[in-house]
């Protein structure tokens, strides 16, 4: 039995949703993310209620690197749609080629990332240092390693998954758009951090 | 392809106003990047700061969502499921903050 065989709905539309299952699937599990992020921000907007000071986020964070990696995530959430639009073009060297970008460009946010962490932690500013930090580590922290899940699916599809091309083109299709609305959904969440955590 | 399969993707003619469309908001995008952080350094109040930076967030994820996630054409039956998150969400933040202010009446 074929693993098409085992879920269905993986190409064709249900009849009852009027959609297939792997869109039913990643937009339910969006909704949870929402309400994962949701319930951090609201936690943030809360402790920034009630904090009698709370410090600008210009004044120690860097702007400069977090506006970098804002153009870099916008990027790759270019080069993701292409490489799905290059499927239904069925142009599988360009798939390739935008799709390797993305995961190239997420390896770039991680790297600026990782340079902005260990700066704090040199000038010893850890998540026990104060509220705004504690909150700055935990949203940013989360969405770093959503960023790496993505990654790694966005990797896997570039290379071994890709193989599905072959046999299930439509399937392999639904994969990468899927794949697609997790990384811009990642995206969206970053372009609210920036301003929250970084600018006011 | 099944008609059923063909309904899901786009035609091969409607790729290229799709890739279009990616590019203006790729460029949109930017711009309303290099916005947020030239607003930021104007120095202006807290609450105008706060609207305006939220402002511009909300408008860059309207146009993520609806043209690179596709929610502007996407099913009713997602677009209706993502509302109720949003109320639930909503609910979320609204409650503590609403009962802060009735503990302080009483």
């Amino acid at each position: 039995m074929s693993a098409s065989a085992l879920i269905p709905y993986t190409v064709e539309t249900r009849p009852d949703t009027g959609l297939n299952n792997v869109k039913i699937g990643i937009w339910l599990f969006l909704a949870s993310e929402v309400m994962l992020f949701g319930g951090l921000f609201a936690t943030y907007i809360l402790l920034r209620g009630g904090a009698a000071q709370w410090p600008r986020g210009a004044s120690i964070l860097s702007v400069p690197l977090a506006a970098t990696n804002t153009v870099v995530l916008i990027s790759s959430s270019v080069t993701m749609v292409m490489s799905w639009a290059s499927l239904l073009r069925k142009d599988f060297g360009k798939f390739r080629l935008f799709m390797g970008l993305t995961v190239l460009l997420g390896l770039a946010f991680m790297g600026i990332k990782s340079v902005e962490y260990r700066t704090k932690f040199h000038h010893e500013l850890f998540p026990r240092t104060n509220t705004f930090l504690a909150i700055y580590f935990t949203l940013t922290g989360l969405h770093a390693l959503h960023v790496l899940g993505g990654m790694v699916v966005n990797a896997y599809l570039w290379g071994p998954g890709s193989a599905m091309w072959q046999s299930e083109p439509l399937r392999f299709t639904n994969r990468v758009e899927a794949a697609g609305l997790f990384w811009h959904f990642v995206d969206l969440v970053w372009i609210f951090l920036f301003p929250v955590l970084y600018l006011l | 392809m099944s008609s059923d399969q063909a309904k899901d993707h786009p035609h091969a003619a409607d790729v290229d106003r799709h890739v279009r469309a990616y590019i203006a908001v790729f460029v949109a995008l930017m711009a309303l990047t290099f916005l947020t952080v030239w607003v930021s350094s104007l120095g202006l109040t807290v609450k105008l700061a706060v609207g305006v930076a939220l402002g511009i967030a909300t408008v860059k994820a309207s146009l993520v969502a609806g043209v690179f996630m596709h929610l502007s054409t996407e099913k009713k039956l997602i677009v209706l499921g993502l509302a109720l998150t949003l109320v639930f969400f909503l609910f979320c933040l609204l409650v503590p903050g609403v009962s802060d202010m009735l503990n302080n009446r009483l």
